[in-house]
């Protein structure tokens, strides 16, 4: 029965960082920055949640729109203030200017809240669930793999069926013609991280209840769901989704049967191999570049 | 006038009589420091010196070849383990044990530089940061290397020399920094260095020149670990414990800002910029006692934010640095320098 509880967990962990990787995709595919400060900006508004329900005693389903809203501003806010003023930026200057970022929010959220380890309240148990054919499947979990998919499923329309969803897929796919038929790509950008800003809250969100909160609790669903991103291919939606599952089974079941001391390691030891044999990921087609 | 008429001049390490007189004179106040000033400072002195090292070897992966890692936290910590656990089990001399940190290193850093020759950006960034969270979590996790307690280091002994106030630990310290940057100089004059250069312009041109890519790659990665190597090494005896917590992604972060806001591609702009950031680490860790900011630094925390998160203020303006360079001053304070350095020299034009 381990076996299937494995499968539970790990489903579960990497819905967490399906989402993760989906919002780092998402502004990778417009801009070509690996954001590295998504965690901490999930991390934020994951304790502006906490702050909604413990100190202003908000309902949670209210904080939960609240938060998503703040997201949304951050990642706009974040955009305005340090990607824009880069004029004609190397992918080096952007890596830097997003782990700046990372250290800013870090920095901020240490001020504020310290280094306490708080625990989230949610109104899910942790011990009690659903039990199909014996294997336990606890609330939490259930509104972990539900919320995600629900994300997932709605990314999907908003990408398919609106209209700055469509916009955003034209910047992606050649921002130059994009220009050129019209659609202000700058302010798109800014949508972008506003975008990738709420599908990141909502990782921080169902993580936050999975572990206890603190300022570091991003770091390390933030290198997974980076590495699930890497994994599907940076730019492909449904291979960082598929990536951040995989990550989290592969993860959970090394755990279970070898070694629960080296589990983190392994997620990174698998990305190494596979990024040898596929360079580009496992979705993405591998392009040589030309003189 | 600044004309070389053939190679060597061009190869010449001390070109001028300016630049001769400033060496010497750089190089007695460094034998000077420790005469003057004592205790703390020296202390702080040595960690810059420390620093300096890690960003020179940063620098010649990052700013001279051009490649990009996340995870030189985790050369550090190779470094650091390996001198420490070589003196402690093995009984090896220091003298030995230094430089077999160093090669140790540099032996991973050639691991780690063989998946680079495939991956670029993104990828390579995440192959490198993987790579330091493993080294910290094997660390971490292994009995041998003292798991979550740490290690003790050794005294450091030079034959009879024991080095075992803070001014003889000064000592050896900087002499090894000055050997190092000396050594880092020199080989961007050389030929491996050109061809380092030569891969950060344009990898496909280097390789038609008839530069072995892949060689130099891996190369650039195994020196950039060596450096890193030995001032992880020199670190556990300037802080006398090493536990494997330290040796984190913050640290790389911190190590990758130091190459940035000195300069991408210059040695000198790596110690200038070790030494802005060391500086600030140690005085930003305790601003609530500076002079009149530090009193209304608390007031605020009071009322906003927290009173013990204070020294947290050290990552924002890390960050607020790190984001100013790379919007304004890509070229960090080499950048600058260069810039005053044009305009006197055409000054009052």
């Amino acid at each position: 029965m381990i076996f299937f509880d494995l499968i539970v967990g790990g489903l579960s962990i990497g819905a967490c960082y399906a989402l993760v990787a989906l919002a780092m995709v998402i502004i990778y595919k417009t801009s070509e920055v690996p954001n590295f400060a998504q965690g901490e900006m999930a991390m934020i508004s994951t304790f502006v949640a906490f702050s909604l329900i413990e100190t202003y005693h908000v309902g949670f389903w209210t904080t939960f729109g609240l938060t998503l809203l703040f997201a949304l501003f951050l990642g706009i806010v974040l955009e305005l203030a340090f990607l824009r003023p880069a004029k004609d930026p190397s992918v080096l200057s952007l890596i830097v200017i997003t782990l700046g970022a990372e250290m800013i929010l870090y920095g901020l959220a240490g001020w504020k809240w310290g280094a306490k380890q708080n625990p989230f309240p949610v109104p899910f148990s942790e011990f009690s669930g659903i039990t199909p054919g014996g294997v336990m499947i606890t609330e939490i979990n259930l509104w972990t793999f539900v919320t995600s998919l629900v994300m997932m499923v709605l990314l999907f329309v908003f990408f398919r069926f609106t209209k700055l969803g469509t916009a955003m897929k034209a910047v992606q796919q050649n921002a130059f013609a994009a220009k050129a038929m019209g659609i202000p790509t700058r302010r798109i950008l800014t949508f972008t991280w506003g975008l990738s800003s709420v599908t990141g809250a909502v990782a921080g969100l169902l993580i936050a209840p999975l572990a206890t909160l603190d300022p570091n609790m991003m770091l390390d669903p933030m290198l997974k769901g980076f590495a699930s991103a890497v994994l599907g291919g940076m730019t492909s939606l449904p291979g960082a989704a598929v990536g951040g599952y995989m990550l989290g089974l592969i993860e959970n079941f090394f755990g279970g049967y070898v070694s629960l001391e080296f589990k983190s390691v392994v997620a990174f030891g698998v990305i190494v191999l596979i990024l040898c044999i596929k360079p580009s990921g496992l979705f993405v087609r591998h392009f040589e570049r030309k003189v | 006038m600044d004309m070389k008429r053939d190679y060597y001049e061009d190869i010449q390490l001390i070109r001028t009589k300016t630049v001769l007189v400033g060496t010497i004179l750089l190089l007695g106040a460094l034998v000077a420091v420790p005469f003057l000033v004592g205790g703390y400072t020296l202390y702080v002195i040595s960690l810059i010196a420390i620093h300096a090292v890690v960003a020179i070897g940063l620098n010649i992966l990052v700013g001279y070849t051009g490649q990009i890692s996340l995870g030189h936290a985790g050369f550090f910590a190779i470094g650091a383990y390996t001198c420490v656990l070589l003196m402690v089990k093995a009984g090896v001399p220091f003298i030995v044990a230094l430089p077999a940190a160093g090669f140790v290193s540099a032996g991973f850093g050639f691991l780690v530089g063989l998946p680079s020759l495939r991956l670029e950006g993104p990828y390579l960034a995440i192959a490198t940061l993987g790579f330091g969270m493993a080294v910290t979590q094997i660390i971490s996790h292994w009995d041998f290397s003292g798991g979550h307690m740490g290690l003790e280091a050794p005294k450091m002994t030079i034959g009879p020399f024991v080095a075992d106030t803070g001014e003889e630990r000064y000592a050896v310290i900087m002499a090894v920094t000055v050997v190092l940057t000396v050594a880092a100089v020199n080989l961007m004059k050389t030929r491996v260095g050109r061809a380092f250069v030569a891969i950060r312009d344009s990898e496909i041109a280097a390789a038609a020149m008839g530069i072995s890519v892949s060689w130099f790659k891996t190369l650039s990665f195994a020196v950039s670990a060596f450096y890193t190597g030995i001032a992880g090494a020199l670190m556990a005896f300037a802080l006398e414990h090493i536990s494997a917590g330290t040796f984190n992604l913050i640290l790389s972060i911190t190590f990758l800002a130091m190459v940035i806001v000195g300069g991408l591609g210059s040695i000198a702009g790596s110690i200038l910029g070790a030494a802005l950031l060391t500086y600030l680490q140690v005085k930003l860790g305790v601003i609530q006692e500076w002079p009149v900011l530090g009193p209304a630094l608390v007031d605020v925390s009071k009322w906003f934010f927290s009173v013990e998160g204070l020294p947290n203020i050290q990552s924002i303006v890390f960050g607020a640095i790190m984001i100013s360079i790379a919007i304004f001053e890509p070229l960090g304070m080499n950048g600058i320098y260069l810039r005053m350095k044009r305009y006197w020299k055409g000054w009052p034009f």
